[in-house]
């Protein structure tokens, strides 16, 4: 029977998550250009890029995290305990280098903090990490108090704000590519992905397929801690600015580009593609509300929207295909009936 | 019931402005029509949380943290920058945030009057049961027949509800509300639940355990404030407290299995 499928069915088959992302991105793109004269021009495409790039790089190890079934919510404090560490590093006159170094050590002890208390307490990581998120900033704050470190030397600033030679992509950005092309052949070309997918699909079948599911989770949490203090540390040069408030609430929105680039909240599925595709969609919409004068609060609404959104869709998108496929389970059931009965 | 709401301390928030505004527009308005008004508006923003909780099948956790920042940005965009002020709420109205009862403080008694509703309500009634049932496994609930969607959606809006309560309790005990009101304080809830020994994974723990688990919570933060610890030592220790609570709660429970399991045995 399987020849006869009616086209509804296929259709719905080939909705893939990733092309419908790099439609909507199409025409964000196509829209924010009819919008606003400023949008395609390439000191804009700098300012959108540099715009989310934290938040991007956040979302790399977080969605690996999510693969697996589990979650980080620490990530946005990470950042700013790293941002404020190096910015008071910097005022105890400990050279910038050095303290780049101590900031992506303390990222690697907060992600393996995290790790411990999941893996050897086997506690849910979504509580443990609700913990870490108030316990990381109230360490940042601890540090920092309400002070702020400003005066970063230029060549590290330069860093943070300059772009890559002959083109308008900025330094960070870059790194971010890399970055994402290095979790795009780990996730998807070692066995240490497929191992991610296969403790997201089944943890205990993947558990007596020989997994080190501990190993694995600590690692991924602990890459977390390291890529947040990165992004922690690309924030500071970028704004030349070291607070203790600094990112706050921004793993809402590397939550929402996770859940958007078609990783499941249960686990198992998503890809880097899909992820990198919701980031630059998110950061297009961002950027256009902004040349629209829309207000911070408005982007707030809109970023928890997302979140929502691209939850409740995916799950549309399978109850309908499920109703499609009872549908057509009865209608064969219908004709084979019918055949019998001919006979 | 295994379940999440972070969004409360922005309902809190958008209630207690809410009732505050209710108070400058309409000057004479009673103070209960007020109360009434911000739990109705509380109810309406859970029952957001309800529905795409439990009939659009969002987890909760993704919902309320999206809720979370769509209600406070709705709040921040609703205010722009404006305040209620003190001047602008009724003496008798802001009375319920100070004055007493019995020499206790009526804000109290209002904790204790839901506490004793709450608890015989979850101990007593078949819904209450059922909420533990759902939490200890969802599974084994559905196949006993519980009513899954409907049970969760109450919960949420009740959640949503109490919460336009607080909110309007929290202006009558601040009397001056911005659009900052009550930020963060999911932090504290969520503690405070934990530390009151209701078991994040579900199933364990008691109404009385949460309010006393506040209670430990705010005498703890009070110490540190008499001790002169800096404030923002504050968050830092909240962050610790959990993660000690959630620790300490998973070890005991370790521990009873172990004990179980040799008690089985020894048979």
């Amino acid at each position: 029977m399987r020849e006869s499928q009616p086209n509804t069915r296929r259709l719905a088959g080939r909705v893939n998550w990733e092309a419908l992302l790099a439609l909507l991105l199409l025409i964000a793109v196509v829209g924010g250009t009819l919008l606003n004269k400023d949008f395609l021009t390439t000191d804009n495409w700098a300012n959108l890029l540099a715009n989310f790039v934290e938040i991007a790089l956040m979302a790399l190890p977080l969605s690996l995290i999510v693969i697996t079934g589990e979650i980080d919510l620490s990530v946005a404090s990470m950042l700013g305990l790293s941002s404020s560490l190096l910015g008071l590093l910097w005022d105890a006159k400990v050279a910038v280098a050095l303290g780049i170094v101590v900031c992506l050590l303390v990222g690697a002890l907060c992600g393996a903090l995290n790790g411990f208390l999941i893996v050897r307490f086997r506690l849910p990581s979504l509580a443990v990490t609700i913990g870490t998120l108030a316990l990381f900033r109230g360490f940042a704050y601890i540090l920092l108090g309400d002070k702020a470190v400003a005066d970063f030397p230029p060549e590290y600033i330069a860093f943070g704000i300059g772009v890559v030679p002959y083109t308008f992509i900025p330094v960070p950005f870059a790194l971010f590519i890399i970055l994402a092309l290095v979790f795009w052949v780990v996730l998807h070309h070692t066995t240490l992905g497929r191992s991610l997918y296969a403790i997201g699909g089944n943890q205990t079948a993947a558990l007596f397929s020989g997994i080190n599911l501990s190993r694995l989770k600590m690692l991924l949490f602990v890459t977390s801690g390291i890529i947040s203090a990165l992004a922690g540390i690309v924030f500071t040069f970028r704004f030349s600015s070291s607070r203790a408030d600094n990112g706050t609430g921004f793993e809402l929105s590397a939550i929402a580009a996770v859940f958007l680039g078609g990783v499941t909240v249960q686990g198992g599925k998503g890809t880097v593609t899909g992820v990198v595709l919701s980031l630059l969609l998110i950061g297009i919409i961002n950027n256009v509300l902004t040349l629209a004068d829309v207000s911070n609060e408005i982007l707030r609404i809109v970023t928890g929207s997302l979140l929502i959104v691209s939850v409740l869709l995916p799950n549309i998108i399978a109850s309908t295909r499920e109703r499609l496929r009872l549908m057509q389970r009865q209608k064969e059931i219908a004709n084979l009936s019918a055949a019998s009965v001919s006979k | 019931m295994r379940q999440i709401d972070l969004s409360i301390s922005s309902i809190v928030g958008i209630t207690a402005f809410f009732s505050g505004t209710l108070f400058v527009n309409h000057p004479a308005i009673p103070s209960v029509v007020v109360v009434l008004l911000a739990v109705l508006a509380g109810l309406l923003l859970g029952a957001v949380n309800a529905a795409l909780i439990a009939w659009g099948k969002i987890p909760s956790l993704i919902t309320t943290l999206g809720t979370l920042y769509i209600f406070r940005g709705a709040n921040y965009a609703w205010v722009h920058g404006r305040q209620v002020n003190a001047v602008n709420v009724p003496g008798s109205f802001l009375a319920i945030g100070t004055s007493t009862f019995a020499g206790i403080p009526i804000l109290t008694w209002i904790v204790l009057i839901l506490l004793v509703v709450f608890s015989i309500g979850l101990r007593q009634y078949r819904a209450g049961r059922e909420f533990y049932a759902i939490g200890s496994n969802l599974n084994a609930a559905v196949l006993a027949g519980i009513n899954v969607s409907r049970l969760l959606a109450t919960g949420f809006i009740i959640s949503g509800a109490i919460a336009g309560l607080a909110g309007a309790l929290w202006l009558a005990r601040f009397g001056t509300v911005d659009a900052t009101a009550a930020e963060g304080i999911e932090l504290t809830v969520i503690t405070s639940t934990v530390v009151g020994g209701v078991a994040i994974t579900g199933g364990v723990g008691t109404v009385v355990g949460a309010v006393l688990g506040a209670l430990l919570l705010s005498v703890f933060s009070s110490t540190l404030v008499f001790l002169r610890v800096p404030s923002f030592w504050q968050q830092a220790f909240q962050g610790a407290m959990l993660l000690l609570a959630i620790a300490v709660d998973a070890y005991l429970a370790y521990r009873h299995a172990l004990r179980s399991r040799v008690k089985w045995s020894r048979v």
